[in-house]
């Protein structure tokens, strides 16, 4: 039986302890806010913290989250206002939006490391969540908006 | 584009051979049903469907020419509750083009509603209830905005009646302004959801007698001042896609498909797969034959108790298969036969002047070839669907660019009565194309039936996207053309080569398809005085399907590409150049060059427009300080090209090591797609297809050996990464006149990206690229 923290709430699971923490929180807890798009690390879409760290959960094993705190974008922030969040919906970042859960918890969690980070920072923390609508020009001004930065009036969109 | 390739290619297996229609001038629709003599000839397989089922109806276009055309009832899609809550019910696919917030901005201004709230609920596929539901070809706001205007307005004229009868006073004299109606003289005023049950109850007014609001009036339309309307959802992962929908005692699936399409499977041993904890089912799947369409392509299912138990099980699995007769397919190979027929005459399909005559006499003459690969869409969410087939019926929820599509495919798939069928759409994680091939839902759908009707929801795995796909065609590009002593073109010669999309409807057909041809290939503007463009046999082996702006991808690749050429063959600037292409700003009926389709448009309402294909490549040009001197390994180039009733432009910097490594620095696009809607995700769409774009260009490729695609995930099949995005600007070409009518988005923005790319690699280093994508051939 594997005991985690999931949110703040305690969970257990006593299935295949090799089961990714992906599926376990989306087909067992039903948490479906964390993505699957490659089962290989390669895309990021499945980023968690574990431990406060960002993961990738379809590669992370139910059973290393064994005794630890588990976040997911559902528990990022009670109201859902996490500045990361704010920024997000603010510029309008989304297109399809799929990838974007695994790219504001990557982002929150580098945020916490690199309070004011440069656009070379962002891009290296930001490198291993791939978006195909092709959103990475906002989700750069984003990262700087959240941590308190100035954005770029061309980034800000429709301000002409 | 599922109506257009599908007509097209049943069409065209039924055409005979001798008969090929090559389009000459300006035949008119009279003439045609004329049907008399060499006129004949020359009418598209289109019209020639149409005069002959449907006789002396007009030609449609637009919304119109579209199957299930169009609704304008605003019962069907506005719902305004007691509390005032207006729920708009949008019937097109969101996948991330913004058409869920577009659409239910057009209908709240018209409503004179406030946007705080206005709610949007998703339509089921019911093309008889909603029109028409397939969200592809850049048309969803090319299409229904006036509709969707009407809607707004018919429902605020309603509200307004309904207040003035109950009031006792004319309705002239009542307004409705900001979820407000009030009657000034008497002072009175209700809120939409006071009076919304009243006007429900009354009839829905005549067409004709609804007013729409003068544009100077919009409050949201043009302005790009709302946000996305699930912006919430998706930032706290609320939102719902394909892969979301959970339901009671639902079960997950797999489905181990042929590595070669058309192959079976030859033997199965499934005795350590039964053993993996949580499996419940194992079964085959018969496969369509080819052409397989949109139906699966079979295999071995396997339904478990979780994803990870079916991934497991599915890996256990001991098949062989029979690979059938696309076995040998080599891409390597292939390309040799593609430049084979690229280097010998075929199908002529527009013919002016004598191309022959005029190259004999030319004083310089320049030859090349371009190739661009097979490409896989890859939305971030790969395909998937839940369904449950119980007690006669089906019901499914998609991730699906075509519910009805995706409907029809289920009757067919379970053999049920059409009413008996019902799919439900999901946000889509991504579409570009893919989605709008429901083989995954049908997959679904037999994985439940095969369960005794317990829901499933069938997964694909990016591998499985990657090595099943619907894949962009492979093409060789030969273009030759004749220079007189200025350096400008007097004759012009283009062989395109790749296999159709066509080929997944019909068996075996060896030429590109009217609306693939039309995409940027028969109706490049150019003012030239002799052109011939020529179509060579080409075969598929592999699905063909559309991906995001599909043929205009091959053809602006090698035609911009080639006016670059041109330009340095004839020592001149490569932006004039073009623009003298181009030439003078003049209104060109797109079917007097040989362009019989026009996105389904009307040559009338929609001639091709050289000035405003000039004015984007000034624009971009302008942006990116064209002619100014760059450091050393940097370079700038520029293309433009018409798409989807569209015009696009960039202008790209990009800076190459001395390692030959490609970086692109700064991109400047420009569009001209008539009036905005929603000018805030036209920028958005601009700015994900300059990144599309460059995937393309610079990484992404899918090969085949022995029939296998060679690519597994996003390691081998490379996108784009962030630390790779350029910094974009995007110039968006005012139109304030909202009854001109208006151009693609979703598509538009791709097609000039690879070849300005490449025009700025040349400019910073003297080499030539003539096939994508680029990745390391510059370090040799």
């Amino acid at each position: 039986m594997i005991k985690l923290t999931v949110n703040g709430a305690e969970r257990s699971f006593d299935g295949d302890p090799d089961m990714p923490l992906l599926w376990f929180l989306r087909d067992e807890l039903g948490l479906t806010g964390t993505k699957f798009g490659c089962g290989q690390a390669l895309c990021g879409a499945c980023t968690v913290h574990l431990g406060g760290t960002a993961v990738r959960g379809c590669v992370t094993p139910v059973s290393a989250a064994e005794g630890q705190e588990v976040v997911t974008i559902e528990g990022l922030s009670p109201d859902g206002n996490h500045p990361v969040q704010a920024a997000w919906r603010d510029l309008n970042v989304s297109q399809c939006g799929y990838c974007q859960t695994g790219q504001i918890m990557q982002a929150a969690s580098f945020l916490k490391d690199t309070p004011k980070p440069t656009d070379a920072q962002i891009d290296e923390a930001m490198s291993g969540n791939l978006c195909r609508c092709g959103t990475y020009p906002r989700i750069r001004a984003a990262i700087h908006q959240a941590a308190g930065q100035a954005t770029a009036p061309a980034a800000k969109g429709e301000r002409l | 584009m599922i109506h257009d390739a599908k007509l097209m290619a049943e069409l065209a297996a039924e055409t005979p051979k001798a008969a090929v229609p090559a389009v000459l001038a300006n035949v008119s629709r009279r003439a045609v049903l004329g049907g008399l003599g060499a006129f004949a000839l020359a009418v598209s397989l289109r019209d020639r469907a149409e005069a002959e089922e449907k006789k002396d109806e007009p030609k449609k276009f637009g919304a119109d020419g579209m199957p299930h055309g169009w609704r304008d009832d605003p019962t069907i899609f506005v719902a305004i509750a007691p509390d005032g809550t207006v729920t708009v019910t949008n019937h097109r696919s969101e996948m991330g083009q913004g058409v869920r917030t577009s659409i239910a901005l057009v209908v709240a201004d018209e409503l004179d509603a406030d946007w705080s709230k206005v709610k949007v609920v998703q339509a089921w596929g019911d093309e008889t209830r909603f029109g028409n539901q397939d969200t592809d070809g850049s048309r969803s706001l090319r299409h229904f905005f006036q509709h969707f205007r009407h809607v707004g307005a018919a429902a605020r004229q309603m509200l307004r009646e309904a207040a003035a009868k109950q009031w006792g006073v004319p309705v002239a004299e009542v307004t409705a302004e900001n979820h407000v109606v009030a009657h000034a003289k008497s002072k009175r005023r209700l809120g939409y959801g006071e009076i919304a049950a009243a006007a429900a109850a009354l009839p829905v007014p005549a067409r004709e007698s609804v007013a729409l609001k003068d544009p100077k009036s919009f409050r949201y339309i043009g302005k790009g001042e709302i946000g996305l309307i699930d912006n919430r959802d998706i930032t706290t992962g609320k939102a719902i896609y394909g892969l979301d929908t959970r339901l009671d005692g639902m079960l997950y699936a797999l489905v181990a498909r042929p590595p070669v399409y058309g192959g079976r499977v030859a033997s199965l041993d499934d005795s350590e797969a039964r053993k993996v904890p949580g499996v419940v089912k194992i079964f085959q799947i018969e496969g369509a034959p080819i052409p397989s369409e949109f139906m699966p392509l079979g295999g071995v299912a396997v339904v478990a108790k979780n994803t990870w138990a079916a991934m497991k099980a599915r890996d256990a699995l001991k098949i062989t298969w029979d690979d059938g007769p696309n076995a040998t397919y080599d891409t390597d190979t292939f390309r040799g036969e593609l430049e084979k027929a690229a280097r010998a005459p075929g199908k002529v399909v527009r013919n002016q002047g004598d191309v022959d005559a005029a190259m004999a006499k030319a004083k310089t003459r320049v030859t090349a070839e371009y190739f661009v690969p097979h490409l896989v869409q890859a939305p971030m969410e790969p395909p998937a669907a839940v369904a449950r087939v119980k007690d006669g019926a089906c019901e499914a929820w998609a991730c699906t660019q075509g519910p009805q599509a995706a409907h029809d495919r289920l009757v067919k798939a379970l053999k049920l009565p059409a009413d008996k069928v019902k799919v439900n759409v999901t946000l889509l994680g991504g579409g570009f194309g893919r989605k709008s091939k429901p083989d995954y839902v049908v997959e679904a759908a037999l994985c439940s039936q095969a369960v005794g009707g317990a829901p499933v929801k069938l997964t694909w795995t990016r591998e499985d996207d990657i090595h099943h796909g619907y894949y962009h065609t492979i093409s060789v590009e030969h273009l030759e053309a004749g220079l007189d002593e200025k350096g400008m073109p007097v004759a012009w010669l283009h062989r395109s080569t790749a296999p159709t999309i066509g080929s997944i409807f019909a068996p075996d057909p060896k030429h590109e398809l009217p609306f693939e041809l039309g995409m940027g290939l028969v109706n490049t503007p150019f003012n030239l005085p002799n052109i011939r463009l020529e179509n060579p046999e080409a075969a598929a082996h592999v699905r063909i399907g559309w991906f995001r702006s599909v043929s205009n991808i091959p053809h602006a690749f090698a035609i911009q590409s080639f006016v670059a050429e041109l330009a340095h063959a004839a020592g001149r600037d490569p932006k004039e150049y073009l623009l003298d292409l181009i030439g003078p700003a003049r209104k060109i009926d797109p079917t007097s060059i040989g362009d019989v389709w026009n996105h389904g448009e009307d040559p009338a309402l929609y001639p091709i427009d050289t000035g405003r294909l000039r004015r984007v490549i000034e624009t971009v040009a302008g942006g990116i300080g064209w002619g100014r001197k760059v450091e050393k390994g940097r370079g700038l180039g520029i293309a433009g090209h018409y798409s989807f009733v569209t015009y696009t432009a960039v202008a790209a910097e990009v800076e190459v090591s001395d390692k030959g490594q490609v970086a692109v620095k700064r991109v400047h696009i420009g569009v001209d797609c008539g009036p905005q809607v929603n000018p805030e995700r036209v920028r958005s769409q601009m700015e994900g297809a300059v990144v599309m774009g460059m995937g393309l260009a610079l990484t992404s490729e899918i090969t085949f050996k022995q029939g296998r695609a060679q690519q597994n995930n996003f390691d081998g099949y490379e996108i784009v990464r962030i630390d790779a995005a350029p910094e974009v600007h995007v110039h968006l070409l005012p139109n304030p006149d909202y009854r001109a009518p208006l151009g693609g988005v979703g598509e538009p923005g791709v097609p000039p990206v690879a070849p300005a790319i490449a025009n700025a690699v040349f400019a910073a280093t003297g080499r030539r690229i003539r096939q994508l994508p680029i990745r390391d051939k510059l370090s040799a």
